[in-house]
């Protein structure tokens, strides 16, 4: 009989370790031996000693977090290649969330442990598409763990914002989206949809646009907001952190309508209280109906939960006879659709 | 009803006027018919259903999710419509096609009550999100987009360069979805026309009067009259019918049925001020809030909340449109048609003598009536015109009262303001050394106070919910209001009317700030006067 992956898989102030391989996986404070499953602010932390990750989450931390921050040592893997660490057989697959994002498979002892990170199903144009792993335990992610949370196809909400751009032609649309990967995604819906404008950008969106060109993206004619002047961003699109887009950094555009993407916004109270006049469901998260999908898919008889709405999850998964354990992270949820502190901290530097 | 889902969308979180003007624009031009005329009738409230009750949507959502997940989906979003149109489920098999808005508006007429719950059940199988949202609202009779009859009027007359009285004229000949308005508008068709239906005539409205402007004006040519404080309304009566207009043209008739029963077989059409009137003395303001906005009301709110209009002017007498005529002319006929018609419910305001501006200035100073807002003057050769001409009226209200009292909260205020901290939540000290919030207030200052004040409240922030801001309770603005009425509904137990920030108080320390004895008081003092 294998160990139970509770022996060996533990949690501790850092964050999730694995103890046979002696690393942490996504710590939330600087430790010797990191594994990281994206380069998000609050999965990569800086000032680890060796960090694994795929190439292009690497690089996105690097530029990020600056030149040494981003682990005194760094070890690339790609998505499919193998790494043993004292026995753990290490091997990192696409989570479709962002530039670079792995779900991380651990095999020990016979036993195999899949770690989602922050994952998105559904197919879209930046990252390499998710596919589910068969495993014995998954450890999920369920930032969007209630079932209200169904996401539309981004197709329909980007169609939305350009029939917005139509029926007012004079103002400037500016959308609130996160630097990295929620930027990426909408520019290259809008490519797909045949929107080929200047899109402009707040400046913070500008870097890690380069590390995804240096990977060989492409998004068309893209221009700094910051130095265009009024008159020319009468009905552009301006793509800007969301902390920004009603700040005073929002005052040099032309009669603006705020629009923000996010999963949030299928909620109405959030996108009112946020003052957005075109809410876009768009969201680098798995959904409801996904994060259940996904955890039958990948015939896991347990289920670990490490963010979001947990409960829902593991009151669902009950019903079908899964296992469920809150593991209740700390430190989660800090940037992206997880919550709202990025947007305060962007909107006091702006 | 996916286009119709959008259009709501869009209009619940757009609140600058011009935007929802351009939406329903786009509507208009995009949409055919009859589903445009459908929609226009939805958002605007002349087109209602209560088909189903919520009950009833709970039911069918009960029946296909677990109870544990629908409580903690209804607890996070909080709305039932909202949480059952996200949260319903993708049907077993393929649904079939989702219907259109003119065959739910078709359907809801002719449908057995029996065959109702698996209708809307279909219905819902076949739509996505937004769209059922659409329809739980517009089944349970709650579409509130913030969009009046009028609105859609003027969107209509901008779309069609035309004059939005003409379309107010043809308006009450059509009926959802207005297929022989749009014929007419199109050039297809004849101008919908209804001779004796009661139709909304825009008011005359007037300008404030700056003091100065007094040396200026002679007093013999203008007459005074008080300005009471209730709604400025436009009662319509014919041999085809009674309605009772806001000042807007919103039809409010439905909620006042005790002044339609006062209108009915009368025929004329008046400029009043609707009031809550007891034992002879006009209520508070607050008091008929407690009218407005309904639907329907009850045989007690009748009783205890009695409406009559005050009336000011008349613009037609029978059939005659006697809007031409010099204002002193219009005065003796509306003398003489009370005297003839002694209606019920509906007196005349008085006009105020006066010979010199000095003397009329003291009449204004001395009115302590709490329904008395102030004054309006009139040019007695006035002709009734609609809108806001410059000149042939004013008004003079009474002077506002002022407290000093201390910014506790803040909040971005929407569209041009969005980046600014600019609604301002204020209180003033308890007996025991304890703020209290007595109102807010958003307009008042300039555009550099404005900034000035965003700044101040940026560097002061204690802490944060959500949009709102608490600051250090340490900077004096002196608000300006025009009443301070009980309230039970502020914990302070007070309530101001029409307050603004008048003035930064930099140089006043917090506890400086009044007391809310002196806030009440000024309440009972008008109690006692009145």
């Amino acid at each position: 009989m294998p160990p139970h992956p509770e022996t060996w898989l533990l949690v501790r102030p850092e964050g999730l370790y694995c103890e046979p391989a002696d690393l942490f996986i996504d710590p939330a404070r600087a430790v010797p031996r990191a594994l990281i499953t994206h380069a998000h602010a609050d999965h990569a932390r800086p000032g680890h000693g060796a960090v694994l990750a795929t190439p292009e989450t690497l690089a996105l931390m690097t530029r990020r977090l600056g030149e040494g921050r981003a682990g005194l040592s760094q070890q690339p893997l790609a998505y499919g290649e193998s790494l043993d660490v004292n026995g753990v057989r290490i091997t990192l697959h696409p989570a479709g969330h962002v530039l670079g994002s792995a779900q991380i498979l651990l095999e020990w002892r016979g036993v195999r442990v899949v770690i989602t990170g922050d994952y998105c199903p559904r197919p879209q144009p930046t990252c390499v598409p998710f596919t589910p792993i068969a495993c014995d335990l998954l450890i999920t992610e369920a930032t969007f763990g209630l079932p209200v949370f169904r996401h539309p196809p981004a197709e329909g909400e980007i169609a939305r914002l350009l029939r917005s751009l139509a029926v007012f032609p004079d103002r400037t649309h500016v959308v609130g989206a996160y630097a990295l990967g929620k930027a990426q995604r909408l520019i290259a819906l809008l490519r797909a949809a045949g929107y080929d404008s200047p899109i402009f950008l707040h400046g913070a969106l500008f870097p890690l646009i380069e590390v995804y060109r240096a990977f060989g993206q492409t998004f068309g004619d893209l221009r700094p907001a910051t130095v265009a002047d009024k008159a020319a961003l009468k009905g552009a699109l301006v793509l800007a952190p969301p902390g920004a887009i009603q700040d005073r950094w929002a005052r040099r555009l032309h009669d603006p309508v705020l629009a923000l993407a996010s999963g949030w916004m299928r909620v109405r109270q959030r996108a009112k209280s946020r003052g957005v006049e075109l809410p876009l469901v768009i969201s680098d998260h798995a959904d409801w109906d996904e994060l259940n999908a996904t955890a039958d898919a990948t015939q896991a008889t347990e289920v670990w939960v490490t963010h979001g709405r947990e409960e829902a999850l593991i009151h669902a998964l009950a019903s079908r006879g899964i296992r469920g354990r809150a593991l209740s992270l700390i430190g989660r949820g800090e940037e992206d659709e997880g919550g709202g502190a990025e947007a305060e901290a962007v909107e006091e530097a702006a | 009803m996916t286009p119709f889902a959008q259009l709501l969308e869009r209009l619940v979180f757009s609140p600058a006027r011009s935007a929802k003007i351009a939406l329903l624009r786009d509507w208009i031009a995009a949409r055919p018919d009859p589903e445009r005329g459908f929609g226009l009738a939805a958002i605007s409230g002349e087109l209602t259903f209560s088909a189903a009750k919520p009950g009833l949507i709970r039911a069918l959502v009960a029946e296909r999710t677990d109870p544990v997940l629908f409580g903690w989906s209804y607890d996070y979003v909080g709305d039932l419509a909202e949480t059952v149109s996200l949260i319903w489920p993708a049907p077993a098999s393929p649904p079939g096609p989702a219907p259109t808005l003119p065959e739910v508006v078709d359907a809801l007429g002719k449908v057995a009550r029996t065959e109702f719950p698996a209708l809307i059940a279909r219905w819902l199988d076949s739509l996505d999100a937004s769209a059922r949202f659409a329809l739980i609202k517009l089944i349970t009779g709650g579409v509130r987009v913030g969009v009046s009859a009028r609105l859609v009027k003027i969107a209509l007359a901008d779309h069609y360069r035309i004059d939005v009285n003409a379309i107010e004229e043809a308006w009450p000949a059509v009926a959802p979805p207005y297929l022989a308005l749009f014929a007419w508008l199109e050039g297809r068709g004849p101008r919908p026309l209804s001779a004796d239906r009661p139709v909304f005539r825009p008011p005359m409205l007037a300008n404030p009067l700056e003091e100065a402007d007094l040396a200026t004006l002679d007093a013999t040519d203008y007459r005074a009259e008080w300005k009471w404080d209730g709604i400025r309304v436009q009662a319509c009566a014919g041999p085809g019918g009674v309605a009772l207009f806001s000042r807007a043209g919103e039809d409010i008739t439905g909620a006042f049925p005790d002044l339609a029963e006062a209108l009915r077989g009368l025929h004329a059409v008046l400029d009043g001020e609707l009031l809550i009137v007891r034992d002879g003395r006009v209520a508070p303001f607050s008091d008929l809030q407690q009218r407005l906005n309904r639907k329907s009301v009850s045989a007690r709110l009748l009783r205890e909340f009695p409406a009559m209009i005050r009336l000011y002017d008349i613009l037609f007498e029978g059939t005659e449109d006697v809007r031409p005529l010099p204002f002193d002319e219009r005065r003796a006929r509306l003398e003489a048609w009370v005297r003839r018609t002694s209606p019920a419910r509906i007196d005349l305001s008085p006009l105020v003598p006066f010979r010199t501006w000095d003397e009329l200035s003291g009449l204004r100073a001395a009115a302590r009536e709490a329904g008395i807002e102030g004054l309006m003057l009139k040019h007695r050769a006035s002709p009734y015109v609609p809108g806001r001409p410059k000149g042939p009226w004013f008004k003079w209200k009474r002077d506002p009262f002022v407290i000093d009292a201390v910014l506790m909260y803040a909040q971005r205020g929407h569209g041009k303001r969005s980046s600014y901290y600019s609604d301002y939540t204020f209180g003033v000290w308890t007996e025991e050394g304890e703020l209290v919030p007595i109102g807010k207030a958003y307009f008042g200052f300039t555009d550099a106070e404005l900034a000035w004040l965003d700044r101040w409240i940026r560097h002061h922030t204690i802490a944060r919910f959500g949009p709102v801001r608490e600051v250090e309770k340490s900077l004096v603005l002196e608000i300006a209001f025009d009443a301070a009425q009980l309230s039970n509904r502020h914990r302070s137990g007070v309530a101001l009317r029409f307050p603004r920030v008048s003035r930064i108080r930099t140089d006043k320390r917090a506890e400086e700030a009044d007391r809310l004895t002196r806030v009440l008081a000024l309440v009972e003092n008008r109690r006692d006067a009145a």
